[in-house]
């Protein structure tokens, strides 16, 4: 289906149904119970699930594929954020033109910094990426303060000109809207204690992200992903046959800045603010972690590793020390207090040493992230087939 | 021509932090060929050694003090150090007082305890690892690190003073003969950049003139011939590893009473750091201190009033500017090796 092999249809499909029920998925404990607080089936954050999603795919596309390891992918979401609210502020709230305007700014500028970089590779390529990186942040925070809004950022006033939409009046807010359907819609369905909320803008960016997910199974799978696998196997070799490698390298660079610019018009479309911190370079390292863990070079690993870090970061940085009183409270008061110092630095406000932690075991043990971790565990399952097969004297031939 | 030294000097103190920072990370580049990012959490450890000591030299007991009032007539209650006790208030005074030169006896044994451990604990699993490896993992450690340092310390910065005969500023350019009032210049980024030097000698007469620094060069340049002559080369790596850790923690040490440490600020100094090394020269003990320097004077020219007005906003951007073209123009750095990291 749509040109692909059975198996990615599958991956296709499985994604596009866990997409598209994630308001159930995400929300398994009813509502007002202790467990309530590890439901994530709200707007907000089923919308940073997806826009990330797109974010590490298109990162995965460069470092998963060539190798190259960047570490200034935050800059173009950011350029991508800031042009968005730029269509915003002078076009129209419609988020079409702004999601268009920030994948293509952010192509240009990708387009730009990939030229340089890539005459350079390894820990070069990383440090200029980061340069580059570092400099917009720089840039946006401190000199470009007219276009970029500097240390506040910016969002939709009601006197912007907005040259489409008619005026608003004085205490009228812009919202973000598509023809119309503003993000923030939402239909709330209660079932028993359930509360369900299907929200307008989140099956936009899902669709955005289905959409993504789709065109990087075809780049993988394509004779350009190919040339793309050669080069992070053996670039000197691609060069004596009489390849240049520039010129795919510096095509997947683009399409991830590409991503990365798409993932910041979305955000911008669900919340229609900016700031100069979506650039800082953290926020690069968040999605190297994003696709390392979830296993880098293969194609859903992205996705859940961006899931997973938003999902914990939103999840986990709730618990406070109440909620740990609660958890433990069944225990006599000595171990109670006890464990409550143990746990209580890796949650709340602890949330990054978990991250941290997390990251280097992963790094550590499994270099080919959750997914190789996955297939490490049906390894497991499978390798005993073939013994309880034995006794039936079937053998299959080695192939 | 004042101008141009007042803004020479101000770039010293930065320049020596650049430079110490570097000088690590390219001992251990050079040594175990490790791409090392968490030498900037090292640097903040380091720092925050400084406020640890402090911390400790003004543990208080609390004392009735008969012969003075609070406002409520009681007798006051005070806070006495436990280091009058053992060496009078005088002396307790001073000692408190210089608590951060102090630090840097305290730092030692700790960085390079935290160098072994690290270096034998993680990093030595990561040497046949590509250098992406070596990145994300330490990466995750300085994470890990400054959100340790984080909760036990807080997210605020914490004033560490200098002693009170270094506080203040003098006038450097009446010494020099200029106009009084010219260049003036605080005492501490003298002592700080006179330390730095002095640690930087250290350094390269270790290596240059011991016969343990003579092997690490051997090794530094073919460690396997090192490795069957006999000589555990991997133990003296190891070492250096402490020293570069000590290296970084001491430059953070005497940075604490010019810049209050805050859990953040070894990443600010990192990526700039390698910045600093990749313009050096990966590998390149002297282009790294070299390129420290220069671009730590870079940024000060560059932050002049005169040149924000003709290129608003360059003093943000220089030093990746210059990296930037330096990468571009020398891709082996100022002072780098031939055959080292180029791909």
């Amino acid at each position: 289906m749509f040109g692909l092999t059975k198996r990615d249809t599958t991956l296709l499909l499985v994604v596009a149904v866990l997409t598209i029920f994630a308001p159930f998925i995400l929300n398994p404990f009813p509502e007002g119970s202790a467990m309530a607080q590890f439901n994530a089936g709200y707007p907000d954050l089923m919308q940073r699930l997806v826009i990330f999603g797109i974010f590490a795919i298109g990162f995965n596309i460069l470092f998963g594929l060539t190798g190259y390891l960047s570490f200034g992918h935050a800059a173009f979401l950011g350029v991508g954020s800031y042009a968005a609210i730029w269509m915003m502020k002078l076009l129209t709230m419609n988020v079409i033109p702004a999601i268009m305007i920030s994948v293509l700014v952010a192509g240009l500028f990708s387009l730009l910094v990939g030229w340089i970089s890539l005459r350079r590779s390894g820990i070069y390529f990383s440090i200029l990426t980061l340069a580059f990186a570092q400099m917009s942040y720089s840039l946006a925070y401190s000199v470009l303060t007219p276009i970029t809004g500097g240390e506040t950022g910016l969002q939709p006033k009601v006197n912007d000109p907005r040259i489409l939409d008619a005026a608003l009046t004085e205490g009228q807010n812009p919202r973000a809207n598509l023809f119309g359907l503003e993000m923030g819609t939402s239909y709330e369905m209660a079932v028993g204690g359930w509360i369900f909320t299907f929200n307008a803008g989140y099956y936009i960016a899902a669709i955005v992200m289905l959409l993504a997910f789709y065109l990087s199974i075809r780049i993988f799978r394509s004779p350009f992903g190919m040339m793309l696998r050669a080069v992070k196997s053996n670039q000197q070799r691609l060069n004596y046959t009489g390849l240049n490698a520039k010129p795919y390298t510096l095509a997947a660079f683009v399409i991830s800045g590409m991503y990365a610019g798409l993932a910041g018009g979305l955000l911008v479309a669900m919340d229609t603010q900016v700031g100069a911190e979506r650039m800082f370079w953290t926020a690069s390292g968040e999605v190297v972690l994003m696709t390392i863990l979830g296993g880098a070079g293969t194609l859903i690993g992205p996705v859940l590793g961006a899931g997973f870090i938003k999902y914990m970061e939103n999840i986990v940085s709730k618990i406070n020390k109440t909620v740990l009183e609660q958890w433990f409270a069944f225990m006599p008061d000595g171990i109670e207090d006890f464990f409550i110092t143990i746990v209580y630095p890796f949650v709340g406000k602890g949330w990054h040493l978990t991250l941290g932690l997390l990251f280097m075991m992963v790094v550590i043990f499994l270099p080919g992230g959750l997914v190789q971790g996955g297939q490490k565990v049906a390894g497991l399952f499978k390798r005993k087939k073939p013994v309880d097969d034995k006794p039936d004297g079937k053998t299959t031939p080695a192939e | 021509m004042d101008a141009i030294l007042l803004q020479i000097l101000n770039g010293l103190d930065k320049g020596s932090a650049y430079a110490l920072i570097a000088l690590g990370l390219t001992l251990i580049f050079g040594t175990l060929g490790v791409v090392n990012f968490a030498h900037g959490a090292l640097f903040m450890i380091g720092a925050f050694c400084a406020v640890t000591l402090s911390r400790i030299l003004t543990l208080s007991h609390t004392v009735i003090d008969e012969t003075q009032k609070d406002f409520l007539g009681n007798p006051l209650k005070v806070e006495v150090p436990y280091i009058y006790d053992i060496f009078g208030q005088t002396t307790g005074d001073a000692i408190i007082d210089w608590a951060v030169p102090l630090s840097i006896l305290f730092a030692i044994p700790v960085m390079v305890g935290i160098g072994f451990a690290m270096e034998r604990g993680l990093i030595k699993h990561f040497y046949k690892r590509p250098h992406a490896d070596q990145i994300l993992v330490t990466f995750g450690l300085a994470i890990v690190l400054q959100e340790i340092i984080k909760y036990f310390y807080g997210a605020n910065p914490i004033p560490t003073p200098a002693p009170d005969a270094f506080r203040g500023s003098f006038d450097f350019g009446a010494m020099l003969g200029f106009d009084p009032n010219t260049i003036i210049y605080p005492y501490w980024r003298l002592v700080y950049f006179a330390f730095a030097a002095v640690i930087i000698g250290a350094v390269f007469a270790f290596l240059q003139f011991t016969t343990f620094g003579m092997v690490v060069r051997a090794g530094m340049a073919d460690r396997e011939t090192v490795g069957l002559l006999g000589i555990n080369i991997d133990k003296r790596f190891t070492i250096m590893f402490g020293i570069a850790a000590a290296v970084a923690g001491l430059a953070g040490v005497m940075y604490t009473p010019i810049n209050s440490p805050n859990y953040h600020m070894g990443m600010d100094f990192l990526v700039l750091s390698f910045v600093v090394v990749v313009v050096g020269g990966m590998g390149s003990l002297s282009g790294a201190v070299l390129a420290g320097f220069l671009l730590g004077i870079l940024e000060s020219f560059a932050s002049m009033a005169i040149v924000l007005e003709t290129l608003p906003g360059i003093n943000q951007i220089i030093i990746y500017l210059v990296a930037i073209i330096i990468l571009l123009t020398r891709p082996r750095g100022l002072m780098g090796r031939k055959g080292v990291m180029e791909e």
